[in-house]
């Protein structure tokens, strides 16, 4: 089968109401990896993963997957910074993208189950999604995107309201997807983890790129002020 | 005060003594109220799951439409479906006129809108937390609908229990095309109004106890059917 990326974006911009989202963006995502994509609240994360994703429609510019997008689109996950749970049970919830795939039910639910063992949700299989507590709903939607095995995850702070224990569980699980071929493409505000997980990070300011590299240079010294105060934790502007 | 205390007794009298017309008289109305609601939820729920999911130009005038025709008055839809059914009409030669087929089909007329519309609303507000979701998963457009079906069947409940509220109660529209013919097209509905024409107050009310009663057993049952099921593992 061949692989859905590398991802290229040309140009790209997301506009609402005459406003700029993200963009012009020009960047080309390879195969393997995790890419961590930082930056202050409003820089335009989670616009990038969901014009990334497909989810928005680009005003300007290209988004281009190696294979068709109805293609592309079969093999990805998203997991949103709001996790969206179905009114149903966990195990339903889990199912539900095999289901769409056709999978059997009695498969489907194996599969499930084995999922939820790792994800800590075998306890809490019965119990309807909507009822779980924010972090567990965190761990299902992780694990519902996982379980197709998709190619690329997109992951808007997977962790964000996770303990200290769960997200190190969690980041495991990540870099095990990672580690089995799935291309981790995750925004973060947890600069700890940003360091722990990513191979790549992107740095957004105001919708743009302003920096964009391997993660070791980076986290040792990064090339643009902005990203040497952000890194520090002070204000930018 | 009299007359209400008459009418109770005539309708305990009704029940337990197993009137054969009564039996005969409820039996019709619910198998007439029952088809025309299995049809109009067949046609109005998907339809409200779709009209959730899809966005087209004439999307708004046509919700605008559907809920314009909730309010169409019985009788008028009576009326035309007398007419298209009537000797001289284009469905003349099927002979349905006063049958209790004609009466479902002006059933179905009625409450389809009613249904869609509700079934529309909750989905509506469904498919917006769903979503992204659902468009990130690449779900097919029959799997979306489908989803909101299931997912949100309280609610379709709830516009079916109005679709049989209204279908039970309706007397205009199935007195013109049924005729109230005894024993062939009289329903619960249509024998009070008689009865009351008649003066045999105790009998109608007696009639009208027991339609409120079938109206709050069908709501009650079904609400506990969904309960049980949701203790089921879903
Ligand atoms: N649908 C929308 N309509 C108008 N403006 C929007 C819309 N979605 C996002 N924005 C704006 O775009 C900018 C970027 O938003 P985005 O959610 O991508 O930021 P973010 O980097 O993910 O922020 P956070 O760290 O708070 O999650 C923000 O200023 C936001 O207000
Ligand atoms: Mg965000």
């Amino acid at each position: 089968m061949v692989n859905v990326l590398p991802l290229t974006l040309t140009g790209a911009v997301l506009t609402r109401r005459d406003k700029v989202l993200v963009g012009p963006v020009d960047l080309t995502l390879g195969a393997r990896g995790i890419t961590v994509v930082i930056g202050p609240n409003g820089s335009g994360k989670t616009s990038l993963l969901r014009m990334m994703h497909g989810l928005q429609r680009v005003t300007q510019g290209s988004v281009d997957w190696a294979v068709p997008d109805a293609q592309a689109r079969r093999r990805q996950a998203y997991v949103f910074q709001q996790p969206i749970a179905l009114r149903r049970s966990v195990l339903a919830n889990l199912i539900y993208p095999l289901r769409l795939h056709g999978v059997p039910r009695p498969q489907a639910e194996a599969e499930g189950r084995a999922i939820a063992a790792r994800f800590g949700l075998s306890g809490k299989l019965a119990q309807s999604a909507p009822s779980l507590s924010g972090g567990e709903m965190q761990s299902l939607a992780l694990a519902r995107a996982l379980i197709t095995r998709p190619d690329v995850l997109f992951a808007d702070e997977p962790c964000a309201a996770l303990d200290g224990q769960t997200t190190r569980r969690i980041e495991a699980h990540l870099t095990a997807a990672a580690g089995a071929g799935t291309r981790l493409i995750m925004a973060t505000h947890d600069m700890g983890q940003a360091r722990r997980l990513a191979d790549q990070v992107i740095f957004l300011l105001h919708g743009r790129i302003h920096e964009m590299g391997d993660a070791r240079p980076f986290f040792n010294g990064p090339a643009t002020p902005e990203a040497a105060a952000f890194l520090r934790g002070d204000i930018v502007d | 005060m009299n007359d209400l205390l008459a009418g109770l007794s005539e309708a305990l009298r009704l029940i337990v003594t197993l009137d054969a017309d009564l039996i005969e008289i409820t039996l019709r109305s619910l198998q007439v109220t029952l088809t025309a609601l299995v049809i109009a939820c067949a046609i109005g729920l998907p339809l409200g799951g779709w009209l959730a999911v899809r966005r087209f130009r004439m999307r708004r005038a046509v919700i605008a439409t559907m809920n314009a025709l909730i309010g169409l008055p019985p009788v008028v839809v009576g009326l035309i479906v007398y007419l298209m059914f009537s000797r001289s009409g284009p469905f003349g030669v099927l002979g349905l006129l006063f049958t209790p087929t004609a009466m479902i089909v002006a059933q179905v007329i009625i409450i389809t809108p009613l249904v869609a519309s509700i079934a529309h609303q909750a989905m509506r507000d469904l498919w917006s937390e769903y979503h992204d979701l659902l468009i990130s998963m690449n779900a097919s457009r029959r799997q979306r609908i489908v989803t909101l079906m299931l997912d949100g069947r309280r609610a379709l409940l709830t516009a079916a229990l109005a679709g049989f509220g209204r279908a039970i109660g309706e007397v205009g529209a199935i007195m013109i095309v049924g005729g109230n013919i005894d024993g062939a097209t009289r329903v619960l509905t249509t024998a009070i109004a008689l009865e009351t024409g008649r003066g045999n107050f105790a009998l109608a009310l007696g009639l009208g106890l027991i339609l409120i009663a079938l109206a709050l057993i069908v709501s009650l049952a079904s609400h506990w059917a969904l309960r049980t099921e949701r203790r089921g593992r879903w």
